[in-house]
């Protein structure tokens, strides 16, 4: 494979640099029109280069408060964030000792991963429409009749879409984190134990530093995977939407820019984040490079 | 990457100093609720309302295979395909083009990337690059092919200048045209990731062999590379047959919500609460998933190439 590139080399790296067009091309069309003028369409030509459709988009939508579910979206996203990264290295540290049952939850892992995800989103609504039944019957049998009249849904942004959140995000974490795992060298660990380090100093300052760049993607996965997430809230939301789902509706019914404009700053937020973790990781990697 | 075959050093799970510290129940158990509480009892509860009765407006607990024989209704008519058929049918022929293609991209790009790019930084670069759009919104990435394809769009424009076609296509968008390469768009990433990781496993001198006995590039290619990427090859066809079986979100939107699936019935009738038949539907789907995932993993352990 050494010396002279073959004539294989560069048909391949047409098709890669097609592949890359393909892949971008869209996204940086609708990144320009979004900044089409006030008289511009959904199409080119452009029509003067302005901000105004981002100033609509503030306005709001018809009835849709964007700004508001922008506001929602990113608070449950970081909350997904922080869940995934606290139960997703948690329980890939217990899968390091002789776990009971790790087995089973490891095919539970899997499963969620590869489930349908209306399958998983239907259950969950199902779950709860079931438990606001069962409330609704505890309030009346107790008398409490003011809650019974007062009481809508148990299923909201911070119960049934976390949690259908979390069957997303969660699988991601683990098996990330067994990645590290696997190519962690537990030598370093015995070392501060045999040093006297207690397990909790062990965790903080030997192994915690080295996996640290898998954690930051971790936590970037959850966020990003929260913040565009459709399918798996979908059946499960309670009342109020998040931005992606808001988005989903509006494709059939807005006919201006201004879609653009919300696309191009939901994916602005993506790119930030991934950027954000990718240098973290970087910064990460290099001062235990130094360290070690 | 490059440290992958110490996999085999880190492997002293039973090892007597890792008991120290918190019990490991104790640190799995909040993962392991969440997955109790939102992935195994909802499951069970489809399970077990696929065989409760409805009216229109709540569900009555039951034992009833009604909501099945709705859902099979007419099919034993041999002469024309019942509904349930025809969209089963359907969503498997979407699935099978979205298989093909993103398994064909995948791999060129695969191989591109883990034999024919030389520095390792370029390498990482170049991946980075294929991966990095899946971490934005899908919805965004359906909506951003509309002024391509649309009646008014780049393509068709084109098309128009250059004489190829009197008047504007009209299968470009809406169509299962524009669902299909959606698809291609937005999933061709899960083959990438586990074709180029277990193409960067193969030992190099492998191939150093193959070219030494005489093998020329399109052995090497289908007697040592492709047999050796069978792992990433199945773990990618899982995912992307898994998502495109159970889809809704992208044949809604790419088919402008005139194209039947699957998932499209039993989103639609969850929103007019008709619980019982869609839960029917959804163990349906889950059946035709398991055997198609049964069939694929009996040929790889996922757990052995983490």
């Amino acid at each position: 494979m050494d010396g002279k590139r073959s004539p294989g080399f560069y048909a391949l790296a047409a098709f890669f640099g097609l592949f890359l067009l393909f892949l971008y091309g869209p996204t940086i069309t609708i990144f320009v029109l979004s900044f089409q003028g006030p008289e511009g369409g959904l199409t080119f030509p452009l029509n003067g280069l302005s901000l105004h459709w981002f100033h609509e988009l503030f306005k709001g939508i018809g009835v849709i408060d964007i700004g508001s579910a922008l506001l929602r979206s990113f608070k449950l996203g970081l909350l997904v964030t922080t869940l995934t990264v606290l139960l997703a290295v948690s329980a890939a540290l217990a899968f390091r000792k002789s776990l009971r049952g790790g087995g089973a939850l490891f095919y539970v892992t899997v499963a969620s991963l590869i489930m349908p995800s209306i399958i998983v989103s239907l259950g969950i609504g199902l779950s709860f429409r079931l438990l606001d039944g069962a409330f609704k019957h505890f309030f009346e049998w107790a008398g409490w009749l003011d809650l019974l009249d007062s009481f809508n849904t148990s299923m909201g942004l911070y119960t049934s879409a976390l949690g259908a959140q979390l069957t997303w995000t969660l699988p991601f974490g683990l098996l990330i984190m067994f990645a590290v795992f696997n190519r962690f060298n537990a030598a370093y660990e015995e070392a501060a134990r045999d040093l006297g380090a207690t397990p909790w100093q062990t965790l903080r300052h030997v192994v915690l530093p080295l996996i640290g760049p898998a954690v930051v993607g971790v936590a970037m996965f959850g966020f990003t995977l929260s913040w565009d997430e459709i399918a798996r809230s979908s059946q499960a939301i309670g009342d109020l939407n998040t931005l992606p789902l808001e988005l989903q509706g509006l494709t059939t019914t807005v006919t201006t820019p201004v879609i653009y404009a919300l696309g191009t700053i939901t994916t602005l937020v993506s790119f930030v984040v991934v950027a954000l973790a990718l240098g973290l990781a970087a910064l990460g990697r290099r001062r235990t490079g130094r360290r070690g | 990457m490059e440290n992958s075959y110490m996999k085999t050093a880190a492997s002293p799970m039973r090892a007597r100093w890792r008991t120290h510290g918190l019990p490991g129940w104790v640190q799995a158990t909040p993962y392991s609720l969440v997955f109790l509480l939102f992935f195994i009892l909802p499951l069970g509860l489809i399970l077990a309302v696929s065989f409760w009765d409805a009216t229109e407006y709540e569900m009555i607990p039951a034992f009833t295979a009604k909501n099945y024989l709705a859902i099979f209704e007419g099919c034993s008519n041999t002469a024309e395909l019942c509904v349930s058929f025809k969209t089963y049918l359907s969503t498997l022929k979407f699935s099978f083009l979205a298989w093909a293609c993103t398994l064909g991209i995948g791999f060129i790009v695969s191989y591109f990337l883990a034999f024919h790019v030389r520095s390792s930084g370029m390498q990482t670069l170049l991946f980075v690059l294929c991966t990095i759009p899946f971490w934005t919104s899908n919805v965004i990435r359906m909506i951003s092919w509309m002024p391509l394809l649309g009646r008014n769009g780049l393509v068709n424009d084109f098309l128009l200048s250059t004489g190829l076609v009197a008047q504007p296509v009209e299968w470009l968008l809406y169509s299962p045209f524009s669902v299909v390469l959606a698809f291609v768009h937005l999933y061709t990433v899960f083959m990438i990731v586990p074709i180029f990781n277990s193409m960067m496993r193969i030992d190099r001198s492998l191939i150093e062999a193959a070219l030494d006995a005489g093998a020329n590039t399109w052995q090497i290619l289908w007697n040592v590379i492709v047999p050796l990427s069978r792992t990433g090859i199945i773990i990618g066809s899982i995912f992307v047959i898994t998502i495109v079986m159970g889809d809704f979100v992208t044949i809604g939107v790419m088919g402008g919500q005139q194209i039947a699936s699957v998932g499209k019935i039993i989103q639609v009738q969850t929103s007019y609460l008709q619980f019982p038949l869609a839960a029917a539907n959804a163990v349906i789907l889950l059946v035709v998933v398991l055997m198609i995932i049964w069939g694929l993993t009996r040929l790889v352990d996922i757990r052995k190439e983490l």
